[in-house]
This record gives C-alpha cells, sequence and structure tokens, in this order.
C-alpha cells in the first residue's frame, strides 16, 4: 500500500489557492492562472490512474501545473512571427549605440532577485495558511487577502465581530509561527 | 490601562486600519511599559508587511464552487 493517495474532492479546498498563486506568478494574468489551474486540475483526474503514490499530492499537482504553464507560452509563442526574436537597441526608441555593453543586466542589481523572492513568499505564506484550522483560515484569506469589510464578512459567514477578530488574532499568531520556522530559518 | 488581551485586538485591528483614533491612543499607552506587547506588535506589523509584499491572489468562494463543479462532472 502506498502513503499518498488522492483525493479529488479536497483539491479545490486544499491547493486551490496554492496552484493559483504559483501560476499567477508566472503567467501574470489572473484570468489564464484560474484556467490553468482547472486545466490541471482535470488532467490530474484524468491520469490519477499514473499516481505512484511517491510524491506528496500538492508536489504531483504542481508538476502538472508547470507542464501546464510551459503548454500556454508554446501556444501564445506558436502564433506566427511571434517566434521571431527581435533585437533591438532600445525597445523605447530608434536610437542607436553599442547595446552588448550598455543593455546588459547590471550584475550588482538586486531588483530582480526581490520580485523572485516574492514569488517564493507568497508560496510559503500560502503553504502557511493551508495549514491554519479551516475556519481560520477562511477568515484570515477574506479579511487579509481579499480585503473584505468586518461587516461584509461577519454577514456572509454569520459571526460576531468579536468574534471575527478573535479568529484573526487567532491566525496571525499561528502564521507568524510558521513563518518563523518555514521562511526566516531557511 | 487596557489589558494585553485588548491590546492585541486594536493591534490587530491597526493591521487592516479599522482602529479608532482613541484606541491607537490606548494602544500607543499600553506599548509604553509592556514590552511582550511590544514585541507582539512588531511581528504583527512585520506580518502584514510580509503580506503586501507577497501580493498574494487569492480564488473567490464562487470560483471555487465553479471548479468543484467541473471536477465532479469528471470523475
Amino acid at each position: 500500500m502506498t502513503e499518498n493517495q488522492l483525493n479529488p474532492d479536497l483539491w479545490v479546498d486544499q491547493y486551490a489557492d496554492y496552484l493559483f498563486n504559483f501560476a499567477v506568478s508566472r503567467v501574470s494574468d489572473a484570468e489564464i492562472a484560474k484556467d490553468l489551474v482547472q486545466e490541471t486540475f482535470l488532467a490530474g483526474l484524468k491520469s490519477a490512474k499514473n499516481y505512484k503514490g511517491t510524491a506528496a499530492e500538492r508536489t504531483w499537482l504542481i508538476a502538472i501545473l508547470k507542464r501546464k504553464v510551459i503548454d500556454h507560452y508554446r501556444k501564445i509563442n506558436s502564433n506566427k512571427g511571434k517566434a521571431e526574436v527581435r533585437i533591438n537597441y532600445s525597445d523605447q526608441s530608434d536610437s542607436t549605440g553599442d547595446w552588448l555593453e550598455e543593455q546588459v543586466a547590471d550584475p550588482f542589481s538586486t531588483l530582480e532577485n526581490d520580485a523572485i523572492e516574492n514569488d517564493e513568499l507568497g508560496l510559503a505564506i500560502q503553504e502557511c495558511i493551508s495549514k491554519l484550522p479551516k475556519k481560520q483560515s477562511e477568515v484570515f484569506v477574506m479579511k487579509t487577502i481579499r480585503g473584505l469589510s468586518t461587516d461584509d464578512i461577519c454577514n456572509e459567514l454569520g459571526i460576531n465581530p468579536s468574534n471575527l477578530w478573535v479568529m484573526v488574532h487567532r491566525a496571525r499568531t499561528n502564521l507568524m509561527g510558521c513563518l518563523n520556522e518555514n521562511w526566516f530559518k531557511l | 490601562m487596557i489589558s494585553c488581551e485588548k491590546a492585541s485586538i486594536i493591534c490587530n485591528k491597526k493591521q487592516y486600519k479599522e482602529a479608532t483614533l482613541l484606541d491607537q491612543i490606548k494602544l500607543g499607552f499600553h506599548l509604553l511599559y509592556c514590552k511582550t506587547c511590544v514585541s507582539f506588535s512588531k511581528k504583527n506589523t512585520k506580518l502584514t508587511m510580509l503580506c503586501d509584499k507577497a501580493n498574494l491572489h487569492s480564488l473567490s468562494v464562487k470560483e471555487k464552487e465553479t471548479l468543484k463543479e467541473r471536477i465532479d462532472q469528471n470523475i
């Protein structure tokens, strides 16, 4: 018997946000990312019998999503002419110059690292959120990520504001501990 | 004088810019003498900063429902 098993019923609740963040950071378009996540789930169902159980469910789904992202870029690039690489001195103007020396990436710049680091940070936070109890993560996501107002959340979940703040407090304390472990100690 | 419990709630509200001015003054006063809450407040602010920086995204409940339906159809 293998250790890991697939539970497609729980996929959306457990991994949708994680996969969505992963996809958004790679295609920079929420709509496309949403489609990719859906395709990933469907492809996962189709090849569920090939799942050997050696990798965790999420790792397996991420692997599929990675292929889907690559496929997406292949598709948009296969339109005629787009695959062609054009090299101009500058995209903004027609000016000319020693482009090789002037246009290479600055080796001392750390701006690019920031973007990569923020993507990873996003996944780390998402992972910590998925470890929270369901109620806490629900409230935290609505409040922090979707930025809903306190009243709206209370109405939707049928709780009172002081309940909500207790939930937010627990979620935040848990997240601080989790991020301390997973992010700052790495 | 407010309790640490109360201070933490105000601190959380502050992260979402929902603390009233009076609350914030109360909290500021509490932070003058309570080291534990100072440390909590610092960590809490840092968490907010990290969440902002990470530019998190999430699917709404409705979008998740449609996803679930699609999966159910294909099981």
